[in-house]
């Protein structure tokens, strides 16, 4: 470029100009697109941008309804604010993907308006585990994703990959570890009884439960973070400066390819099972567009497209998706997973919260 | 300038948008607060409105006791690092030339425009061992390996601290301007030291601005729940942490609307008696 660019443009146009992008930027993505349009909550960050950038195009381009996403921030801090909306009458999101324990306890409040399956093409494909009844059998939630919670580690400090999750008592680990704060969002118990009581059935009993707190007890000096945000970890663990804990099994591939010295691995008692339902609040008055959502999500393609894109498992059956055995085995396992004893986190969930603050502050 | 009572209601005009401020934004949600305290929880679910002292019972446990005495132990103590260190700063910052002095009002201003999760990340990072001052010690050779300063105790201390600073300086800054030189020049004159004129005179002249201050801080620490978080292990959450676990956790409103109301009620009964307690001497000293 020789031509020297002349600059005479006026501070008034320049203001005007200025005004009217910073308007065309404010014009929400609905406006712009279609009358029809739904909010759907995600989990923020690369969560939701993977799902921005991959999947939520697909189905407006496909249905024209326009997606617009909210970040939804972890698990039942998102619950809360649905619930006090739903009470005033309003919707901060029509659609959310919900974790089961935020699932099952908006549930027992009538949160979740009931689902008509028959407008669900490939609901007969959904594994049975991933879909959500109320007592009376209406349907609450239809599975979205699947995820794992892993054993992850920093290659740089750790080389050589661990094995069992029992490693994380190991004393040489001092300091060493970040783990979720929450009994509900951690299944840290689930994991101590598979590990070393033989599995979840311990949990039954309180005098159980107290059993696998204490040996729970015993990781508390290897535990450098108790981490409520995930952000948080997330960056210790990339930088090395806290190099192992628990994380997403999802996020943290994503970490990986682009080149971060992070692992995801399934230890041998299994990594930890959790799925995202998605729900539609009550006081939504798109019911239409919710059903054609969920139809949409559910088929097989976008469900292997999710796990190709987000890196999450699937909800449906494995004989109806088209992903080869490597991509099936970069979301999933074939190690039996730790399941969570979601029954806990409702008929106990106070005296649990208790206990477990009481483990891990006292 | 009129400085009799109003008389008419026209007279209350004035100060009745800040009334109607303070009793939608303040005195409702309290009362609200209050309200739901002693709803009653539905395990698994949310509240129900009822009339239960539940949610009291279940915060008066030496569990909470002891969180709740590490709560004001710790904003006491931010309270006190923040007066030791922001009155001889203040006293310095109103000596200097009126330019310089702006200069420094701003810069601490600045810091008031940071959110407390940017100070909480910054601190986190500036104590972490793997890019934190200790590296600058280790090259410097102060230290042989660099080390990680946070989650601990002091870090949550210096976070919380650098947020409360500001604060304090601001509140201090008036009364130190309008300090009367004359007192100090007095004291010099009878022989004081700088550092005696100081503490014999200054001091006890400021004693009302000091103890404002120091109710100030210690508030505003009280209330404190994100940097304990980032910057501290378990033993060093604050009750507000444990209250925000409640609410928006557990989805738990009564119980963490009850141990809202205690921290409220603890921090307004020791106030009162700070103020007890030095409006007697002051009355004495007079």
């Amino acid at each position: 470029m020789t031509d020297k660019i002349t600059l005479d443009v006026s501070r008034r146009t320049l203001l005007a100009a200025g005004v009217a992008g910073v308007s065309t930027l404010a014009i929400p993505t609905v406006l712009r697109a279609q009358d029809r349009s739904i909010k759907v909550g995600v989990y923020g960050g690369y969560f939701k941008d993977s799902f921005d950038n991959h999947i939520f195009p697909e189905f407006t381009n496909s249905t024209g309804i326009a997606v617009e996403s909210i970040a939804e921030p972890t698990g039942e801090a998102w619950l809360v604010q649905l619930e006090q909306a739903a009470r005033a009458g309003a919707a901060p999101a029509d659609l959310s993907m919900m974790s089961q324990v935020a699932m099952l306890k908006g549930q027992s409040t009538d949160l979740w308006a009931p689902l008509d399956m028959s407008r669900i093409a490939d609901a007969d494909k959904l594994l049975p585990q991933f879909v959500n009844s109320y007592p009376d059998g209406k349907v609450a939630g239809v599975g979205a994703v699947a995820w794992y919670i892993t054993l992850v580690s920093n290659t740089d400090v750790y080389p050589e990959a661990p094995e069992s999750w029992a490693f994380m008592w190991d004393p040489s680990n001092k300091d060493k570890l970040g783990l979720l704060a929450l009994v509900s969002n951690s299944f840290l118990l689930e994991v101590t009884a598979k590990t070393f009581f033989g599995g979840t059935e311990i949990l039954d009993t309180d005098e159980g439960i107290l059993q696998v707190m204490e040996k729970l007890a015993e990781l508390k000096p290897n535990v450098q973070l108790w981490y409520r945000d995930e952000a948080q970890f997330e960056q210790a663990l990339k930088s090395g400066e806290i190099p192992m804990g628990q994380y997403y099994h999802d996020v943290t591939g994503l970490a990986a390819a682009d080149g971060f010295p992070v692992r995801s691995t399934f230890p041998k008692e299994g990594g930890i099972l959790d799925s995202g339902c998605w729900a539609l609040s009550r006081a939504s008055d798109k019911s239409d567009e919710a059903h054609e959502f969920i139809n949409f999500m559910t088929q097989p393609s976008m469900q292997a497209l999710m796990s190709r894109k987000v890196g999450t498992a699937p909800t449906v059956r494995r004989d109806t998706l088209d992903l080869t055995d490597a991509e099936f085995a970069s979301v999933s396992s074939d190690i039996a997973p730790v399941v969570p004893r979601y029954d806990l986190y409702t008929t106990k969930s106070d005296w649990l919260n208790q206990k477990w603050t009481e483990l891990i502050v006292g | 300038m009129r400085r009799s009572p109003p008389q008419k209601p026209v007279d209350y005009l004035p100060i009745a948008f800040p009334a109607i401020m303070l009793g939608v934004f303040f005195v409702i949600p309290f009362a609200i607060m209050v309200a739901i305290s002693v709803f009653e929880r539905v395990q698994g679910g949310f509240y129900e409105p009822a009339f239960t002292f539940a949610n009291y019972a279940r915060f008066l446990t030496p569990f909470f006791g002891k969180v709740l005495a590490f709560s004001l132990g710790l904003a006491a103590l931010v309270s006190a690092v923040c007066l030791l260190i922001g009155v001889p700063f203040t006293y310095m910052l109103t000596r200097l030339r009126r330019g310089k002095q702006v200069v420094w009002l701003i810069a601490l201003l600045g810091v008031l425009s940071l959110s407390e999760v940017i100070i909480g990340f910054a601190w986190s990072t500036l104590l972490s061992r793997t890019a934190g001052l200790s590296n600058l010690f280790v090259w410097v050779g102060l230290m042989e390996r660099p080390e990680a300063w946070t989650p601990g105790f002091a870090a949550v201390l210096t976070g919380l601290v650098y947020q409360a600073f500001p604060y304090t300086v601001l509140v201090l800054y008036p009364a130190f301007s309008r300090l009367d030189p004359s007192l100090m020049e007095a004291a010099r004159t009878l022989g004081c030291s700088p550092a005696r004129a100081f503490a014999n005179v200054v001091l006890p002249a400021m004693r009302k601005t000091l103890l404002a201050t120091f109710i100030i801080v210690f508030i505003f620490a009280l209330g404190a729940y994100l940097l304990p978080q980032i910057l501290g292990r378990p033993q060093h959450w604050t009750l507000s942490v444990l209250v925000t676990d409640q609410a928006i956790y557990q989805s738990n409103m009564p119980f963490a609307a009850a141990m809202a109301v205690f921290l409220v009620v603890a921090s307004l009964a020791l106030v009162g008696l700070s103020m007890a307690i030095t409006g007697r001497k002051g009355a004495a000293g007079v």
